[in-house]
């Protein structure tokens, strides 16, 4: 079996992203990128499979300019076998970013493809969903535990209502959640290696997609800044308060 | 407890924009060294670094390393054996050592950088790899084929450690008076008997065999330090299939109670009648053992930098945080209640004086680092002799210099944080103790200072000398029409003017009498450091004058690095004035007042 991992170029979660000057996004020049830590998390997982003895190959797959090359040459050291490069300037939106995908499913026939649940940079959690749907095969979102036997998958998710296992089967999608596992450190004779690794750069119109523009995103604002508390005397004052801003 | 976070913005700086490495093209150190790998180490050892060792520096501190009396066995700090394992197992202890016996063959310049962050992190982890590399560098210098194949791997692969056991309680400083005795066996091994102390890393459980290399005296050998020779001792003698069998005649017998680095075992070492192997040949064993101090005297340095970058960021964080009081030009953070202590002249400078500090030695450290490369592995001999020429002036100067500024830095970051880095919590107050051993050990920042006037300066006929003044000259010739860059080049060249003035005095005078050499040497060192750290600001303004021109990158990173050197210039590199006018007093003062008027 074939495990494809997508990896997607994010701020790194320590930095504290800041708002470009003109609104037109967030600034990256100088800044410390990462893969985003659930893609991570999914790799781990995949390679685990693999080591287990559950798959044989595992292949990396990101969408973007040049520079997120750095990203699967990471991924490739942490151990995956081959990297996959989608090459668009543009950042897709979920939807465009799935029929990417799916087009790469389509080349490569995984038993499962693994992504984060969701991208700490938009935090949109929909690209495996959609993926799947398009695809038309199962998903089993927010793992925290997944184990392979006789085609299916047990996964055991972070919904809600706290812990549920469902059983899908195979091919499928799976993405990650937190707590599935911790990823490994990065073994700096497989960062060596990692250079020797087939990293294959694929044009996006060569996938037969176009570049579609599924939302228009006009402006980008900081959060406002939270305005002072109020420490108030007693129940009573809370209920006129909140009726005063017309709140209750 | 400081968050430190490795400086991988400065590094690419450094290495992408800053360092010339054309001259190491064509080296086999350098086929795989190529910018992706730099990024890809760089982040990697960040990520361990941060993530790894340096959560574990405050409990280090906290609980120590734990001598075991009944069987003389050191227990290491919770969460240590762990850290050590990840850390081995990814491969860092074999970043710069020989493929040959399991490493990456990365120049050493980049290992200077993972020895930085390692050190930042968490000094006391540090300096376990550190030994073992060093005794690494012995061995593959000095040892059989037979002996390299049987311990080179398993120390490339941090599975075993390495030591050096040079001092005894009666010797220090000065070797000749060693006193472990070797006698040789039929069989070419030695016994070796004595009393070794202040052997760090010693004994711990972080390796499942520990190489001691120990400096010792044969029968019959000329008294001093020309009848010293060097053994390799492990601590559990190793079988014929490579594995270590039966325990040698070595234990540790105590460890030392210190003011800082307290997860670092400094043991006393007790050999009775343990079987050793002579390294080299007999009567040669300082020679080789200098081999090591070198390369630990600029790691040495290295770690004071180390540490002075992480106070140095504990401090920027606590100035910005901390809100008291208003700007002295009225309130600049007018929607807080008072303005963070940043905008205060004196905080400024004392962050200003610690970021000069760090960033012009981070950059003197990789491009001596670049130098060590061409001399260690060029294949060019004269590449290499030149190169050495600069590393062997360099050594004593950033030994020195950059332990005491990482002192004075660790100190500094004490003052900003006022109260509240005297208290434990805050976690400064480490490192003002443990960086303090680091002008101490691998030879006292005063031996260094002799070391400079004694041996550099007169040494290789002048070569070492020139390997510094001449591409200052050069440099400064290059870019003295340009008006735009005079503030950071006219002050490099009166200062290397002054330099070269002063370095005549004290050459002409010592002739005559060692201890005017003598009575100079801490502040002529200091005015040597003070130049070249002026040297690399300028050649820094350079790059970054030239990137901003350009229009490229990051204007508000380059600009810094303008500003900084502007406050070098001004306010750090007129204290040559001072030390010139100390120097040329000459040893009169010192000397004269005699031992009962103290």
């Amino acid at each position: 079996m074939k495990i494809l991992v997508t990896l997607k170029r994010v701020v790194d979660y320590n930095v504290r992203v800041r708002v470009k000057s003109d609104g037109s996004g967030v600034e990256t020049d100088g800044v410390k990128m990462s893969i985003n830590p659930f893609d991570e998390i999914a790799l781990e997982e995949a390679l685990r499979i693999k080591e287990r003895g559950d798959a044989e190959e595992v292949v990396v797959a990101s969408i973007g300019a040049a520079d997120v090359q750095q990203q699967l040459r990471t991924g490739l050291a942490m151990g995956a076998d081959r990297a996959l490069h989608v090459e668009t300037e543009s950042a897709p939106q979920p939807l465009t970013a799935a029929r990417i995908l799916l087009k790469l499913v389509e080349r490569e026939e995984p038993g499962i493809v693994f992504l984060g649940k969701q991208a700490i940079d938009d935090d949109c959690n929909q690209t495996g969903q959609m993926l799947a749907a398009l695809w038309d095969r199962p998903q089993a979102t927010f793992a925290s535990k997944v184990e392979l036997s006789d085609g299916k998958a047990s996964v055991t998710r972070e919904v809600d209502a706290g812990l549920e296992t469902i059983q899908v089967d195979l091919p499928a999608v799976l993405t990650s959640d937190l707590r599935l596992n911790e990823p490994r450190f990065v073994k700096l004779p497989e960062i060596m290696k990692a250079k020797r690794k087939p990293l294959d750069i694929i044009a996006l119109d060569e996938l037969g997609i176009e570049d579609a523009v599924d939302h228009q995103i006009s402006d980008f604002q900081p959060p406002p800044k939270r305005a002072g508390g109020k420490i108030l005397e007693s129940a009573g004052e809370l209920v006129d308060e909140l009726k005063n801003k017309g709140l209750l | 407890m400081p968050r430190y976070k490795a400086p991988l913005e400065d590094f690419r700086f450094l290495y992408n924009e800053f360092l010339d490495l054309s001259a190491c093209a064509g080296m086999t150190s350098m086929e795989e060294a190529t910018p992706d790998i730099f990024e890809a180490v760089l982040t990697e050892g960040a990520r361990i670094s941060e993530e790894r060792l340096q959560p574990l520096n405050a409990i280090g501190d906290e609980i120590g390393c734990k001598f075991n009396e009944a069987d003389g066995s050191v227990t290491m700090p919770d969460g240590f054996v762990d850290a050590y394992k990840d850390y081995a197992g990814a491969g860092w202890t074999g970043l710069t050592a020989d493929p040959e016996y399991g490493g990456q063959g990365l120049p050493v310049f980049l290992g200077l950088a993972m020895s930085e962050m390692i050190n930042a992190a968490n000094a006391s982890f540090a300096a376990y790899p550190g030994l073992t590399l060093g005794a690494y560098e012995v061995l593959h210098r000095y040892g059989t084929e037979e002996q390299k194949k049987r311990y080179l791997p398993k120390m490339v692969s941090g599975q075993w450690g390495g030591t050096m056991n040079l001092t005894e309680p009666q010797c220090g400083t000065d070797l000749g008076l060693i006193r472990t005795r070797a006698e040789p066996r039929d069989d070419g091994s030695y016994v070796v008997t004595g009393t070794k102390i202040w052997i760090s890393a010693g004994e711990h459980d972080m390796v499942e065999n520990n190489i001691h290399l120990v400096l010792a005296r044969t029968p019959g050998a000329p008294a001093g330090t020309r009848g010293i020779s060097l053994f390799l001792v492990p601590k559990f003698l190793v079988d014929e299939n490579g594995n270590p069998g039966e325990r040698n005649g070595v234990k540790c017998t105590g460890l030392e109670k210190k003011m800082g680095i307290k997860s670092s075992a400094t043991c006393e070492m007790q050999y009775t009648a343990a079987k050793g192997y002579l390294v080299g040949e007999e009567n040669r064993g300082l020679a080789a053992m200098f081999t090591m101090m070198n390369a630990a005297r600029l790691v040495t340095g290295i770690q004071g930098l180390g540490m002075a970058s992480a106070a140095y960021q504990a401090a920027v964080d606590f100035a910005r945080e901390r809100l008291q009081g208003r700007s002295l030009a009225g309130a600049r953070y007018p929607d807080k209640p008072a303005d963070p202590i940043i905008v205060h002249p004196d905080v400024r400078r004392m962050l200003l004086e610690s970021k000069a500090f760090v960033e012009g030695a981070r950059a003197l450290g990789l491009y001596t680092g670049v130098q060590l490369e061409l001399e260690l592995r060029h294949p060019d001999e004269q590449v290499r002799q030149r190169a050495g020429y600069w590393v062997a002036l360099m050594t004593p100067i950033i030994k020195a210099y950059f332990t005491d500024m990482g002192s004075e830095v660790a100190n500094l970051s004490m003052q900003v944080h006022g109260g509240a880095g005297y208290v434990r919590d805050t976690g400064v107050e480490q490192f003002v103790r443990d960086v303090r051993i680091t002008q101490i050990y691998e030879g006292t920042n005063g031996i260094q200072a002799l070391d400079l006037v004694g041996r550099k300066l007169v040494g290789n006929s002048g070569e070492n000398l020139k390997a510094f003044f001449e591409p200052v000259q050069a440099f400064v010739a290059e870019h003295a029409e340009n008006d735009a860059l005079a503030c950071y080049i006219k002050p490099l060249e009166d200062a290397a003017g002054l330099l070269q003035e002063t370095t005549a005095t004290v050459y002409s005078k010592m002739s005559s009498d060692p201890e005017e050499a003598g009575a100079a040497s801490v502040d002529y060192l200091r005015m040597f450091a003070l130049t070249a750290m002026a040297y690399m600001w300028a050649r820094q303004a350079v790059v970054a004058h030239g990137q901003l021109e350009k229009g490229r990158g990051r204007a508000a990173f380059y600009q810094s690095k303008l500003d900084t050197a502007r406050f070098f210039m001004t306010r750090m590199l007129p204290d040559t004035l001072s030390l010139g006018e100390r120097v040329r007093a000459g040893a009169g003062p010192v000397m004269t007042p005699s031992d009962e008027e103290f």
